[in-house]
């Protein structure tokens, strides 16, 4: 009975498998951007590939989220039964492709010139021993302030430059009666802005050794401590309501003017930008003070499987449309990141979208772009989630002072290695 | 059948008939395990198979994909460490000292609340039928829509800390849903909520099970109402306690939807249970192993809890 079972799954397994095989003129796309202005950024790429013949084929996700839609690539990668590619996050691309299952995109990338092009933090997690297998859809960075700019003039503050000019500005706002610091009390958006806390604190050789490559001396020197005592002081200045908002919802109270600041990557514009407002005149964006120059970035991938060669059209087809300068503005202009080459014509962009464009190309040449250890582009999964326990035990009191901090933070990131 | 028949069967003309009626009454007795054999396989492989597989697993040092490697067992000694780390709490210390006090209010809430809502019910009150499905309906909703309202109900910004506020009870505060060493509570309270009136629904039947003579006569020898439910009702009610615990041990012990839903795990995570900390290793963390392991201890603690329990309570039976 039990082999009859066995040979009955392998059957309908094999049919699914030829039914896939057959379609070699379309691209299957794993994603999960399927709300509002992310779709509609996605349609330009879908409508570029029916340009050129291939038909843009959905993977069907339950569940909606990235946590689900990795559980599904996880099922399919083990199953043998590839997507042409899956949008992805950093380390999730090095690991497929450790473990084989990544295609080879280095020819088009050679044509294309993406080596030149895509700066080299990035292709840390788009090259994996040599070869391209991932192509980078944007450049998100996380060391941003987002200001409600009404609020900003009736308390008359301007901007920080310094992590002393930002307390000073957070009292001038709550003396006002306004909350001062919008934050959501989840374990990612403090471990976020802890990033920019290190970065400010340390410089960005500190926060290289201590947040990328996760060394010793550095993670409990002085100044991690100091770092820990600066984001301390920041806690102090939330609501007492915060623990557990999300993000969106910390946006919404800079949005409504009922907080002055939110420090979070620039997603955050998308926010702004669906509730019609427009950067100079009713929000501003400035880099998290003492930290201009340097960027924390995290990145979206469209990683490329090892599809059969006859389906391999169709992914550099995709690969090619999704490096195009022209998907990479149009995209990245609705999305609120930066184009993930730096060569692309900024004409079409915001102002904030114009700093960072400049901010990532300055970085890129000065060697101060960094990944985010929050988000999971400074080190792999198990470190970066250990940081992130640390880090809100911290806010939330579970850990009470900076040096205790400091070693449970060793101890985690050891643990995790 | 008698062998007599049997070493007779080839010479006999009846017999022609046999095989046919054979055929028959073995099919007959074949049916059931034919209709039964496709989930009985389908639990070997999916439940004990996969039991078995997750022990294998837990013995790897599976990250991202499972490994078949055995490496020993440094998943176990990490989560065996982590047991003993209070201050501050790792987070699989947070998540078993959680599920104590969870399961253990959970349980005994729902049992206490269910079996008083139930006798309350059982007087022959009026309007019966209408408020038995007010009370069992919150069954009906899945965990997570009990979660996300009972999230915005408790929310002091939001719920009933802010009306009240509305309504000029301003030193009203109740911000259990924010507060780290209170959060497993709020679980508590939204778990009882949506499990008490099952358990009522199971011990009104049981209480309309009892033989109305048993009490008549207990009422004759001047038993108080007290003493009648103490001594009498309740004693008979065991079955009915078995079952309500076996239903609620194992919802207490799966309920992962239910505190991601209502606090998203809790300020610095304060809130989870193991099952969160099975989930956030295997799939956030690729750290499978872990996970793994979790998952094994999960299984040996409801065991260990569960088939003593079980045991003693089916062996006192009548037979």
């Amino acid at each position: 009975m039990l082999r009859k079972l066995l040979i009955g799954t392998a059957l309908a397994t094999s049919f699914a498998f030829s039914a896939h095989a057959a379609d070699v003129k379309e691209v299957q796309m794993l994603h999960w951007w399927t709300s509002g202005g992310e779709a509609a950024a996605l349609n330009v790429l879908k409508q570029d590939l029916a340009k050129e013949g291939y038909a843009w084929k959905d993977v069907p996700v339950a569940g909606g989220g990235g946590d689900a839609a990795m559980t599904a690539l996880k099922a399919m990668v083990a199953a043998g039964n590839y997507p042409t590619a899956s949008q992805m996050l950093g380390y999730t691309v090095l690991d497929y492709a450790a473990a084989g299952v990544m295609g080879d995109l280095t020819e088009t990338a050679k044509k294309e010139g993406w080596d030149k092009s895509v700066p080299a933090a990035l292709q840390k997690f788009s090259v994996y021993d040599g070869k391209w297998v991932a192509a980078p859809v944007n450049v998100h960075s996380v060391n941003w302030l987002w200001i409600n700019k009404a609020v900003m003039d009736k308390i008359g503050g301007t901007e920080p430059k310094t992590f002393d000019d930002f307390i000073a500005l957070l009292d001038k706002a709550k003396a006002a009666g306004v909350i001062p610091l919008a934050l959501g009390g989840q374990n990612w958006q403090e471990a976020t802005m802890f990033d920019s806390v290190v970065l400010s604190t340390g410089g960005p050789e500190f926060y290289k050794k201590a947040m990328n490559d996760l060394d010793e001396e550095s993670l409990k020197s002085d100044t991690m401590k100091k770092s820990f005592d600066n984001l301390a002081k920041l806690v102090t200045y939330v609501d007492p309501n915060f623990s557990g908002r999300d993000w969106n919802l910390a946006t919404a109270m800079v949005i409504k003017g009922d907080a002055l600041v939110q420090v979070m990557g620039d997603w955050a514009k998308g926010e702004f930008h669906a509730a019609k407002k427009e950067p100079g005149t009713d929000f501003l964006c400035y880099r998290f003070p003492g930290t201009d120059g340097s960027v924390i970035y995290n990145s979206d991938m469209f990683g490329m499987f090892n599809v059969p060669d006859d389906r391999k059209a169709a992914q550099v087809a995709l690969a090619t449309a999704t490096l195009s300068k022209s998907f990479q503005s149009a995209f990245n202009v609705v999305k609120g990141s930066v184009p993930a080459r730096t060569d692309v014509p900024d004409t079409d962009f915001d102002a904030c979208g114009k700093k960072g464009i400049a901010d990532l190309k300055k970085a890129n040449e000065g060697g101060t772009l960094f990944g985010s250890l929050a988000q999971g582009y400074g080190a792999p999964p198990a470190v970066a989630n250990a940081y992130k326990d640390v880090i809100s035990k911290f806010v939330h009191g579970q850990i009470k002072t900076s040096d205790e901090a400091v070693t449970e933070l060793v101890k985690a990131i050891d643990d995790a290695k | 059948m008698s062998t007599v028949a049997e070493t007779t069967a080839k010479l006999t003309p009846e017999h022609d008939a046999r095989p046919s009626a054979s055929v028959r009454t073995r099919l007959q007795d074949l049916l059931p395990k034919i209709v039964l054999a496709p989930s009985f396989a389908a639990t070997i492989v999916f439940v004990y198979g996969f039991i078995l597989w997750t022990i294998y697993l837990s013995f790897t040092n599976s990250k991202t994909f499972p490994s078949y490697d055995i490496t020993g067992a440094r998943a176990y000694q990490r989560l065996w460490r982590w047991t003993f780390e209070s201050d501050p709490p790792s987070s699989w210390y947070t998540s078993i000292t959680n599920m104590g006090i969870f399961g253990f209010l959970y349980i005994l809430i729902c049992l206490a609340l269910g079996l008083f809502l139930a006798i309350l019910l059982d007087q022959k009150i009026r309007g019966e039928g209408v408020l038995r499905p007010v009370y069992l309906y919150p069954m009906a909703l899945s965990f997570i829509v009990t979660g996300v309202a009972w999230k915005w109900f408790l929310d002091p910004g939001l719920g009933l800390e802010q009306t009240l506020h509305q309504w000029g009870w301003t030193s009203f505060h109740f911000d259990w849903i924010k507060n780290k060493d209170f959060v497993i509570y709020t679980v508590v309270i939204a778990g009882v909520w949506q499990a008490s009136g099952f358990i009522m629904a199971m011990f009104l039947a049981g209480l309309r099970g009892i033989d109305g003579e048993i009490m008549k006569a207990a009422q004759i020898d001047g038993a108080t109402t007290f003493q009648l439910y103490r001594r009498i009702v309740i004693p008979l009610l065991r079955p009915v306690f078995l079952s309500a615990f076996i239903v609620l041990a194992h919802l207490a012990i799966k309920s992962y939807d239910l505190v991601v839903a209502l606090t998203s795990g809790g300020p610095g995570g304060s809130a989870w249970l193991p099952s969160n900390f099975m989930y956030e290793f295997t799939f956030k963390r690729n750290e499978m192993a872990v996970g793994s392991a979790s998952a094994v201890i999960m299984l040996m603690t409801l065991t260990a809890i569960i088939v003593p329990y079980l045991y003693s309570e089916l062996r006192e039976k009548p037979r």
